[in-house]
């Protein structure tokens, strides 16, 4: 029970906002120590896995590239077109890209988009430029809860839509845990499972995202309702 | 053979730069905390697999310790103003779009490509790294193409690269540093207690109670260790593979695959996911830095609910 300490630590640390390094290296080093491992074998191990894992820092390689094209008005142009499309609103330009990235994902086009590739230079400005556009007075506050749902609907289509797809990391995982218990599957009996929930994720994320404009209408003033 | 080796001293050399710009910025009140975060930085990716496990265990602490009391500041970059983006956004049209996509593009090309194309025996890129190789390879070329083509100053990438990394600050750090905590919690059995704990109070005899425990167990364990890979064995082997599938019969495909999709919700509702959950934050210079996280709940428990149901309703007849 002890080793459940390290949780502990994280949990808290987590909810009092400390700084989440230092929640992260006390809690691997009270895990560890509790585990009875010296404090040199915890660092040890910490520093094997955070060498092993420096393949998720590669999405930083990104940044070069968009804060140029930022720099050139990657973020206006997309404001100048969603100015174009009147029914655009913000709900719906992100149910379209949910449909984009389930199916996508589906496909097995995981890396296609994400938060560096698309959210941050395209949807994000794009989604936040039609409420610009379409309401008055948008606050700093619902700015940023239009940012913020721009990234979770990347992430719930991508959850949802990439099971769907034969040789994605998580279904070779399950077929290996129940070869070792026995059980032989093949990856398309798992992946069609997925497909009831990915449905089920787009009715209602997306109903979520309709009401999401109405959400911003409440918050802030119409546009043409304004004399 | 290209592999992630090559990202990596691609990664340590842009972070070099960031570091070097970053020591000469002096509006930056803590410039030289922040040169040497970065630095370190670069340094895991340039030498990482020459240091022992314990050199890189000390070079973690290292950055956490710097990070972590307030070592990081942030500099100012020159660069164009809300009007200049605006002329500038006229001026290039679409063409701004054409090189946002050629991200994406380039990535989805290359994973395929790399794969077929063979030099001699071997192919030339990883097979298995064939994505993040491309998505590296698609933002060099990117990079290039849009400071040459938008005639942007040579500097402006690395400029432009610090000034974002900067607003991400620490949190460039966290996805790694999570990665590694799960790999010590996993050394620690941390994963084997806690499906201890849940196998003891599952209800034998009441299938439906099985199936919510199940599910609502993924989704707890992957919020406590971050991701649903280290959740499922734990649980498949605890109570999916036991409970649901030898004794209730379950079809085994819908119990695991099902169970991952419960595990996902959980995904959604963590700070411990930290590269979907507090990396778009940061990106997104979101002044709450758990806001996606919250705009992802209301969706995330209904989704645990609907595979709860969906389980029970298909996996058992």
């Amino acid at each position: 029970m002890l080793t459940l300490l390290g949780v502990a630590v994280v949990v808290i640390g987590f909810a009092l906002r400390l700084n989440a390094l230092l929640v992260v290296v006390t809690a691997a080093l009270v895990t560890g120590l509790l585990a009875g491992l010296s404090l040199v074998e915890v660092l040890s191990a910490f520093g094997k896995a955070f060498n092993e894992n420096r393949f998720v820092s590669a999405a930083w390689l990104v940044l070069p590239a968009i804060g140029v094209l930022e720099r050139a008005g990657l973020q206006e142009r997309a404001r100048h077109i969603i100015g174009q499309f009147r029914l655009l609103t913000t709900g719906r330009l992100l149910l379209i890209y949910m449909l984009f990235r389930q199916l996508t994902a589906a496909t097995g086009l995981v890396s296609i988009a994400g938060h560096a590739q698309t959210v941050k230079p395209l949807i994000a400005p794009m989604a936040e430029a039609a409420a610009e556009r379409d309401h008055a007075d948008l606050k700093p506050g619902e700015r940023d809860r239009i940012k913020a749902m721009a990234a979770a609907t990347d992430n719930i289509a991508l959850f949802f839509g990439e099971d769907v797809f034969l040789a994605i990391g998580s279904i070779l995982l399950m077929v290996g845990t129940l070869k070792a218990s026995g059980i032989e599957l093949a990856p398309f009996d798992l992946s069609m499972w997925a497909i009831p929930t990915a449905v089920a994720a787009f009715a209602v994320h997306g109903a979520r995202l309709l009401l999401f404009d109405r959400g911003i209408k409440q918050s802030s003033g119409r546009k043409d309702a304004v004399p | 053979m290209i592999t992630y080796g090559s990202i990596y001293i691609l990664i340590g050399l842009l972070f070099l730069v960031f570091s070097v710009l970053s020591a000469r910025d002096a509006t930056n009140s803590r410039r030289w905390t922040t040169a040497l975060f970065w630095i370190l930085f670069a340094t895991s990716f340039l030498a990482g697999d020459y240091l022992t496990d314990l050199g890189n265990g000390v070079l973690v602490l290292a950055m956490a310790l710097v990070a972590g009391f307030g070592g990081l500041g942030k500099g100012s970059v020159v660069s164009t103003s809300a009007e200049e983006r605006r002329a500038s956004s006229l001026k290039w049209g679409n063409l701004l779009f054409v090189l946002a996509l050629i991200i994406p593009a380039v990535t989805l090309a290359g994973t395929f490509a790399l794969k077929s194309i063979i030099m001699g025996d071997v192919p030339i890129a990883d097979p298995k790294q064939a994505t993040l190789i491309s998505l590296a390879i698609g933002a060099v070329i990117a990079c290039v193409v849009a400071t040459l083509l938008l005639r942007q100053p040579l500097s402006s990438p690395f400029q432009e690269g610090r000034r974002l990394v900067d607003t991400i600050g620490w949190a460039a750090l966290l996805p790694q540093m999570l990665a590694s905590l799960g790999a010590v919690f996993a050394a620690a059995g941390v994963g084997k207690v806690v499906g201890d704990l849940a196998t003891q109070y599952v209800p034998a005899d009441n299938l439906l109670l099985a199936v919510a425990v199940y599910c609502a167990g993924m989704a707890l364990f992957t919020m406590v260790m971050g991701n649903a890979f280290a959740a499922f064995p734990v649980l498949a082997s605890g109570i999916g593979i036991p409970l649901l599938i030898q004794h209730f019969g379950g079809n085994p495909a819908a119990v695991a695959s099902i169970g991952m999709l419960a595990g996902f919700c959980g995904t959604l509702m963590t700070p411990l996911a930290a590269n979907f959950n507090i990396v778009p934050a940061a990106l997104l210079d979101l002044q709450d830095r758990n806001l996606v996280i919250r705009m992802q709940i209301p969706t995330a428990l209904i989704m645990l609910l609907v595979n709860t149901t969906l389980m029970y309703v298909l996996a058992f007849n």
